[in-house]
């Protein structure tokens, strides 16, 4: 199960582009086993390294930059993670160290996946997000999820509110197994199927 | 004991829909009776959307923090992030609830080379996950739609051809294009691999309820449009944000005249808009559809009762609106890095076009599309790899020839697709028009590594995303019709099929 996740500070990279998908997050290329681990080298190798088959670092990209060295906040635009449903995106930002993700809006299968692996995503206007990205690097970063607020370190009246649904808040804040809530709800779950399986006997027979 | 209702406020009126009572999700009998215990006195209506009544049809009960916990009645399972779940579910213990209702169907990494062997994938190291996801289909007695099965091809074309797929299903997939099978009114959207391991495990998944958002496109589509361009032209006029997140209702007079498979289509590029899913009203063209494939209690009244009641009532409101004047739209094709780059495919690059989707795609603002040399050509997907779609370029390339510098493919959906398509002779067409002619799956809808078009190759493509590397390094997609494909592939430039000269008589 994912670490709890309260509050945290780090460094900000800001990737300010609309539309990053999954495919940049994690090529498919770099996704090599059946496997959650192994994805961090990966993590948008398409941008990161000179050529797709080297691991040789692109001076320009924004995580090869020594003053966003150690990051754990990304910062991006509209649609965040949207395309490929694949939660390798997210293990693949886990594992290189991401905990924050902060955007004007978020793909919504990715948003999921980063709940269900102890990221926090963060929405806020764009205004607002613009007005983060616009700091001069390393831009420190701090949030925090039991007050639902943000604020960039060195900017004093910066803090901001944002919102989170109450369940994924409580999943991130209690690092808690959903496959157990869930299996803990076995009587209700049982009672549905018994009354379903009159009122709709052909979902009980499979294709 | 707790009442739901659903508050819809406009000036001058307030309107309360009744959605549960005593826990169950309420019918109109059921009104009736809360009405007469309770003595109602507020204007109580019963107006809900078709997605109401698919949620309130699965809701088990209300989870903490206004979360809803889900009965999921079909799993669908790729090779590509399904037997990462299925590794996920061994590992921590658990099995698989009901096998019965899960399917393992291979089709992400799979060759599509003719003649493919059974492990055979398109990418270096995919073979394991062919074999992983085989050997824990068969210990965790799940069905298994295997690389050399008959039925074989990708997940959103072989549920509806299996009847895996049904009105008023729930059914789930690690996989975006989930969305597709809301076409024949099922609740059917995109998760994650942990959500699948969640849904074996438990049988059931914790959600909470999206937005709504409706789309109404008033037909009838124009001459040489189809579902692609309606969808392309909602992305590129509402941006690939637009669908907010939102469960999506596709309605109107154009939705009602599609086939079933162009709803598909249409349902399909529904994630590229950002929706949370999509979803049509079953008609009777869905019922026959689930006739011809065998499905034998499709007029069981009691089936017949549940389906006809999937519809949104007339009072049901939406939290976005959007409309849609189908005749306006003409063809489409992108031009940038995302489905939003779209433009009708007489135009020009916009002038406040992205500097990194142009220059990705070497393009300058202002440039006509047409007219562009393209160097490949693939016709395939979920979005559009099925029989109408391999018919509809077929009929531009009968008597037409790829020209040498154009590399151009063909893999049909699933296998039941390419058997059609090979009894109507429509192989011939396309091997004899210079295209490959592959074994199903994905293919080069997106790239996994191996062998692809070179860097900087402009290709035409039937699929849905135009992502930077999506179909290789480097590699500038412009996503449109099968039709516009077949004709840009055969003009070696980007072109309409109004474009082209009559075919000269090719000797048989």
């Amino acid at each position: 199960m994912p670490e709890p996740f309260i509050c945290h500070q780090g460094i900000a990279a800001i990737l300010m582009r609309d539309n990053v998908d999954t495919d940049q997050i994690i090529p498919s290329r770099e996704m090599k086993s059946v496997s959650r681990s192994g994805l961090g080298e990966g993590l948008f190798a398409g941008w990161r390294y000179t050529r797709p088959d080297s691991r040789q670092p692109e001076p320009g990209f924004v995580l090869n930059q020594p003053e966003n060295a150690g990051a754990s906040i990304l910062v991006s635009g509209e649609n965040f993670g949207c395309g490929s449903s694949r939660e390798h995106a997210v293990w693949a930002l886990q594992e290189f160290g991401f905990r924050v993700v902060i955007a004007k809006s978020f793909g919504e299968i990715f948003h999921g996946n980063c709940i269900r692996n102890g990221i926090l995503p963060v929405s806020l206007p764009a205004a607002t997000v613009d007005a983060i990205a616009d700091g001069r690097p390393p831009i420190r970063v701090k949030v925090s999820l039991e007050t639902q607020t943000l604020s960039v370190s060195d900017k004093p009246g910066s803090e901001v509110p944002f919102e989170l649904g109450a369940y994924p808040k409580r999943l991130l804040l209690e690092g808690l197994d959903p496959i157990a809530l869930t299996l803990s709800k076995q009587s209700e779950i049982e009672s549905y199927l018994r009354q379903d399986a009159e009122s709709r006997p052909w979902v009980y027979s499979a294709a | 004991m707790r009442i739901d209702f659903q508050a819809t406020v406009s000036p001058g009126r307030t309107r309360l829909a009744l959605m549960s009572w005593r826990g169950r999700a309420v019918d109109r009998d059921l009104y009736l009776t809360a009405k007469k215990i309770y003595h109602l006195r507020l204007e109580v209506v019963l107006s809900k959307t078709l997605f109401d009544k698919l949620w309130h049809a699965h809701r088990i009960c209300a989870v903490e923090d206004g979360a809803d916990l889900l009965a999921i009645d079909r799993l669908l399972l790729h090779e590509r992030t399904g037997g990462v779940a299925l590794k996920s579910l061994a590992e921590n213990g658990y099995t698989v609830r009901d096998p019965s209702r899960v399917y393992a169907i291979m089709d992400h990494i799979v060759s599509f080379r003719s003649g493919r062997k059974r492990n055979e994938a398109r990418s270096p190291g995919g073979e394991a996950f062919i074999t992983e996801t085989r050997e824990m289909a068969i210990d965790a007695g799940i069905h298994l739609i295997d690389t050399d099965h008959d039925e074989q091809g990708i997940v959103h074309v072989v549920a509806p051809e299996r009847g895996i797929v049904q009105p008023g299903f729930s059914i789930v997939c690690p996989d975006s294009h989930t969305c597709t099978l809301g076409a024949f009114g099922a609740l059917a959207w995109g998760i994650g691999s942990s959500e699948a391991e969640h849904v074996m495990a438990t049988g059931v998944l914790r959600a909470t309820k999206p937005p709504q958002m409706r789309i109404t496109i008033h037909g009838p589509l124009a001459e040489g449009c189809s579902a692609k361009d309606v969808a392309l032209h909602l992305i590129a006029e509402h941006g690939a944000a637009g669908g907010k997140r939102c469960a999506i209702e596709f309605c109107g007079s154009a939705v009602n005249d599609l086939s079933i498979e162009g709803r598909l289509t249409l349902c399909n590029m529904a994630v590229e808009f950002a929706a949370y899913s999509a979803v049509i009203a079953p008609d009777e063209k869905v019922f026959s559809h689930m006739r011809q494939h065998g499905l034998e209690h499709v007029d069981h009244p009691l089936a017949q009762a549940h389906w006809h009641a999937l519809r949104t009532e007339q009072d049901a409101s939406f939290d976005h609106e959007i409309e849609i004047h189908a005749q306006e739209i003409t063809p489409q094709i992108s031009w940038g890095t995302s489905p939003e780059q779209s433009i009708p495919l007489a135009g020009t690059v916009p002038q406040d076009g992205a500097s990194q989707a142009l220059q990705y795609m070497g393009l300058k603002r202002g440039q006509p599309l047409r007219g562009l040399r393209v160097d490949g050509a693939f016709i395939g997907s979920c979005t559009n790899g099925r029989l109408s779609d391999l018919e509809q370029a077929a009929s531009i390339l009968k008597g037409r020839k790829v020209p040498a510098h154009v590399r151009a493919v063909c893999v049909p959906g699933s296998k039941s697709v390419r058997r059609q398509a090979e009894a109507m002779g429509l192989d011939l067409v396309f091997k004899q028009a210079g295209f490959e002619w592959g074994e199903p799956g994905c293919a080069m809808c997106f790239y996994a590594g191996g062998e692809t078009f070179p860097p900087q190759a402009r290709v035409v493509s039937s699929t849905n995303r135009n992502f930077e590397g999506r179909q290789g390094p480097g590699v500038r997609t412009h996503i449109t019709s099968p039709a516009v494909v077949a004709a840009c592939a055969v003009a070696g430039e980007i072109c309409a099929p109004v474009d082209l000269r009559m075919p000269e008589k090719v000797s048989a």
